[in-house]
C-alpha cells in the first residue's frame, strides 16, 4: 500500500459514522462604507505606507516624483504609464534585480476595510520577483478597483487563480515585531511602499 | 543546528524551571499583553460594522466542512495541484516527509535550502533530518533566525524569540552570523531597526543564490489547487519566488474546500494573530506559473498523527486550528511558564490538546502531563477564531490519560485529577468544577501527588477560585 492509500484509508476510517456535508454559515459583511476610496487610502496609510490621490492626467508626474532622482527603476510589460528611465523587465535574475532601486506596478484589486492591495501579476503588474527585490515599490491603484472587503475581492481574483496566476496581497511595507515587539518597517520586501490612487 | 524538544522534562518540572526565570516572565507578559490589546481593539472594530461572533462561526464552519469530508477534499486537492503542474507526495509520518524533502534537495545537488517559518517542518524536525544529509536549512524569519543562530528553541508560535531581549540578539548576531554567512557589521547596535537591517543583509545573500525553497502552507484550497502563505517580513515571498524549486510540507488538515472559503479565514487570522487588519504579505500560488517563480513545485501532504486526532470524536475539532496563537496570549498558565515548558513546537492551550491528540496518550509522561497544563479558565475558547472548545477537549484527554494508566499503579496526577475530570466533563459547569479542584488538590497533597502541584504557581488549595482571582486581578496584572 502506498502512503496515499494508507492516509486516505485512515481518514475514511476515522470519519466512519460522521455525516458528510456540513452547512457553512454565511460570513457576515461589513456595513456600507460611505466613501470607499477614502477608507482605502486611510487604511493603507495606517500601515506606514505613503498614499497619494491623483487624477489620470497627473499620474505620470506623480510617478516620476515618487522616484528618487537617479534611481534605477524596473517596470513590467503592459504598464500604462510612462516611467522616465524605467527599464523593461527582461527576465532578470534575482541578482540582477537586486541592482534596481525601485519598481513601478499596477494592481488588480484594492481592499478598503483592510487597506490591502492585491496583485494578480497580469499585464502592468509583472512577475512576482520584480515587485519584491527592489527596495521601493510604487504601486498604482485605480479608484474603480477598490472594493469594500475581503469577500468582495475574492470573486474578482478567482479567474486569475483558476488560470494559474499567483497572487500577492500587500498590506503596507514589510514589517517585523520579532525584537521585543518593536515594529520595524522593512525587513526583506520593499522597505518603502508608495501607493498612487488614481481617479 | 537548532535543538529539538526530544527528551524534555514533563510539563510540571519544565514549568517549575521556567517560573524561576524572571526575564522570560517579563518578556512574555509584555508580549502577550501587547498582542492581546491589539487583538481586542480589532475585534471591537469588527463589531462596530459587522459581527465578530458570526465571523468566527463562519470560520469554524469552513474548517469543519473540510474535516467532515476530508478524504474527498484531499483527492480533489491532489487532482487540482497536479493539473497546476505541482508534484504531489504523501507522507505517513515525519520520517517519510523528511526523506521526500531530502531526496528532492539531493536530486538538485544542493547543500542548502532556504526556509519560510513553518510549524509543520519544526514538528517533523526537518532541519535535523536535512543536516544529517549534509544539507543546511536556513531559517529566514527573523525570530527563527535568532533562534537558529542562538542554537535555541522557539517559545511562541508567533514570536518564537520572545524570550530574547535586544542585547542578547545583538550578541547572537555578532558572534554567530559570520559562521553562517555574511557577518553582522562590527558596529552593530541593539536598536531593533539596526538588528533587522543586519538580518536583511545576512539573508539577502542566501535568498539570491538559493536553488531550493522549503515552506509550509496556512491554507490549501482544494477547488483551485492554491497554496497560501501568510507572513509579515517578506522572507516568505523571497523563499516562494526566487528559488528554482519549491517544496511545501502541508498537514492534511490545512485543506479549505472552496476558494470562497478563504474569506472568513483571511479576515480572522491576522486579527487574531498579530492584531492587524491584514498581515503585510500573503502569497498564493497554483503549482507552477510559467515564467514566474519556481518552475518545479512539490507538495508533501503529511499525516503524522492527524488521522489519530481525526478519529477522536471530542478532539477532532483541534484540527480546525489555524495557528494564530490567540489562545497562547490569553492563557494564564502560558504567560507564567512560557512555551518551552510544553516541550513541543505547539505550546500553550492548543499544544496541550494537539500534542496528545497527534501522538496518543499512555506512552509518554511528557505528553500525558500536557492536558493538566491548564486551569480550565476558558479564555482560550473565547479567543479562538475557529471556536475550538479547548477546555472540553482537555477534560476529555485527562480522562483518556487516566484510562490509559488504569490497571497499573495509578499515577499521582491521575489520582489527583480523576475527580476533577468528571466534574469538568461539561465545561459550562466550570464554577462547580473549580471549587472541586481546591478539594482535589488538597487530597493530592495528602496522597503525595507533589509532581504536578509543586510546580504550580498557585497555592495547593487556593482560598479564592482561579476564575474569581483571574477576574479580580485581570490575570495577575493588577
Ligand atoms: S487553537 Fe484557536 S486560538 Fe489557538 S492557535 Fe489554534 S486557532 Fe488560534
Amino acid at each position: 500500500m502506498s502512503a496515499r492509500d494508507d492516509i486516505l484509508g485512515r481518514v475514511r476510517a476515522a470519519l466512519a459514522g460522521v455525516e458528510s456535508g456540513y452547512d457553512v454559515p454565511v460570513a457576515p459583511r461589513i456595513a456600507d462604507v460611505p466613501d470607499l476610496v477614502d477608507l482605502f487610502a486611510e487604511r493603507v496609510a495606517d500601515y506606514q505606507a505613503t498614499v497619494e490621490r491623483c487624477t489620470g492626467s497627473d499620474l505620470a508626474a506623480r510617478v516620476a516624483a515618487a522616484l528618487p532622482s537617479g534611481a534605477r527603476v524596473v517596470v513590467p510589460d503592459g504598464l500604462s504609464v510612462e516611467v522616465p528611465g524605467g527599464v523593461r523587465d527582461r527576465g532578470f535574475t534575482a541578482a540582477e534585480l537586486d541592482t534596481f532601486d525601485a519598481v513601478v506596478t499596477e494592481a488588480r484589486v484594492g481592499i478598503a476595510e483592510t487597506g490591502t492591495i492585491v496583485l494578480d501579476h497580469g499585464a502592468g503588474q509583472g512577475r512576482r520577483a520584480i515587485s519584491l527585490v527592489p527596495d521601493l515599490h510604487v504601486c498604482i491603484v485605480r479608484t474603480d478597483q477598490v472594493v469594500p472587503d475581503v469577500p468582495d475581492a475574492l470573486p474578482l481574483l478567482a479567474p486569475g487563480a483558476t488560470e494559474g496566476r499567483p497572487l500577492t496581497w500587500i498590506s503596507g511595507p514589510s514589517a517585523t515585531s520579532d525584537i521585543e515587539l518593536s515594529r520595524v518597517e522593512g525587513v526583506h520586501g520593499p522597505r518603502t511602499l508608495h501607493v498612487l490612487v488614481v481617479g | 543546528m537548532s535543538g529539538t524538544f526530544v527528551g524534555m522534562p514533563a510539563f510540571p518540572q519544565a514549568a517549575h524551571e521556567a517560573l524561576g526565570n524572571a526575564q522570560l516572565r517579563r518578556n512574555l507578559a509584555h508580549a502577550t499583553g501587547t498582542i492581546r490589546a491589539k487583538r481586542q481593539r480589532l475585534v471591537d472594530e469588527v463589531n462596530a460594522n459587522s459581527d465578530w461572533e458570526a465571523l468566527r462561526l463562519a470560520g469554524a464552519g469552513v474548517k469543519e466542512s473540510a474535516l467532515v469530508d476530508l478524504a474527498t477534499h484531499l483527492e480533489t486537492l491532489e487532482r487540482t495541484l497536479t493539473a497546476n503542474g505541482a508534484t504531489v507526495h504523501w507522507a505517513n509520518d515525519a520520517a517519510e516527509a523528511n526523506a521526500i524533502v531530502a531526496s528532492i534537495a539531493t536530486r538538485h545537488g544542493v547543500n542548502e535550502v532556504v526556509k519560510v517559518k513553518s510549524m509543520v517542518t519544526q514538528e517533523i524536525n526537518l532541519n535535523e533530518a536535512l543536516a544529517a544529509e549534509g544539507i543546511a536549512a536556513w531559517e529566514t524569519d527573523l525570530a527563527e533566525l535568532i533562534v537558529q543562530l542562538g542554537d535555541d528553541l522557539p517559545s511562541h508560535i508567533l514570536v518564537p524569540a520572545i524570550h530574547r531581549n535586544r542585547s542578547e540578539i545583538r550578541d547572537i548576531f555578532l558572534s554567530k552570523m559570520a559562521a553562517a554567512g555574511r557577518p553582522a557589521p562590527a558596529d552593530l547596535t541593539d536598536e531593533p531597526a539596526v538588528l533587522a537591517a543586519a538580518a536583511r543583509s545576512h539573508l539577502r545573500e542566501k535568498f539570491l543564490r538559493a536553488k531550493v525553497g522549503v515552506s509550509g502552507a496556512n491554507f490549501a484550497v482544494a477547488e483551485t489547487g492554491t497554496l497560501v502563505v501568510v507572513e509579515s517580513e517578506g522572507n516568505g515571498r523571497m523563499c516562494l519566488t526566487l528559488p528554482e524549486v519549491l517544496v511545501s510540507v502541508v498537514g492534511i488538515e490545512k485543506v479549505v474546500p472552496t476558494w470562497e472559503g478563504l474569506d472568513p479565514l483571511l479576515r480572522l487570522l491576522p486579527r487574531s494573530s498579530t492584531g492587524e487588519r491584514m498581515n503585510p504579505y500573503t502569497s498564493m500560488w497554483n503549482g507552477v506559473a510559467s515564467g514566474d517563480g519556481p518552475q518545479e513545485v512539490h507538495v508533501v501532504l503529511l499525516d503524522n498523527g492527524r488521522t489519530n486526532a481525526l478519529a477522536d470524536e471530542v478532539g477532532r475539532q483541534a484540527l480546525r486550528c489555524i495557528r494564530c496563537s490567540a489562545c497562547l496570549n490569553v492563557c494564564p498558565v502560558y504567560e507564567r511558564t512560557g512555551g518551552h515548558a510544553y516541550g513541543s513546537v505547539y505550546p500553550g492551550p492548543i499544544g496541550a490538546i494537539l500534542n496528545p491528540l497527534l501522538r496518543g496518550v499512555g506512552h509518554d509522561d511528557q505528553v500525558d502531563s500536557l492536558p493538566y497544563a491548564s486551569s480550565l479558565c476558558g479564555a482560550c475558547f473565547d479567543a479562538c477564531p475557529v471556536r475550538i472548545d479547548i477546555p472540553s477537549v482537555l477534560v476529555d484527554l485527562r480522562a483518556q490519560v487516566v484510562d490509559a494508566h488504569r490497571g497499573g499503579v495509578p499515577k499521582a496526577e491521575a489520582l489527583a485529577m480523576k475527580a476533577t475530570a468528571v466534574a469538568f466533563s461539561d465545561a459550562r459547569r466550570l464554577r462547580f468544577g473549580e471549587r472541586f479542584t481546591g478539594l482535589g488538590l488538597r487530597v493530592a497533597g495528602r496522597v503525595g501527588a507533589r509532581k504536578w502541584t509543586s510546580a504550580r504557581d498557585l497555592p495547593p488549595a487556593p482560598r479564592e477560585s482561579f476564575r474569581a482571582w483571574w477576574k479580580r486581578t485581570d490575570g495577575g496584572r493588577r
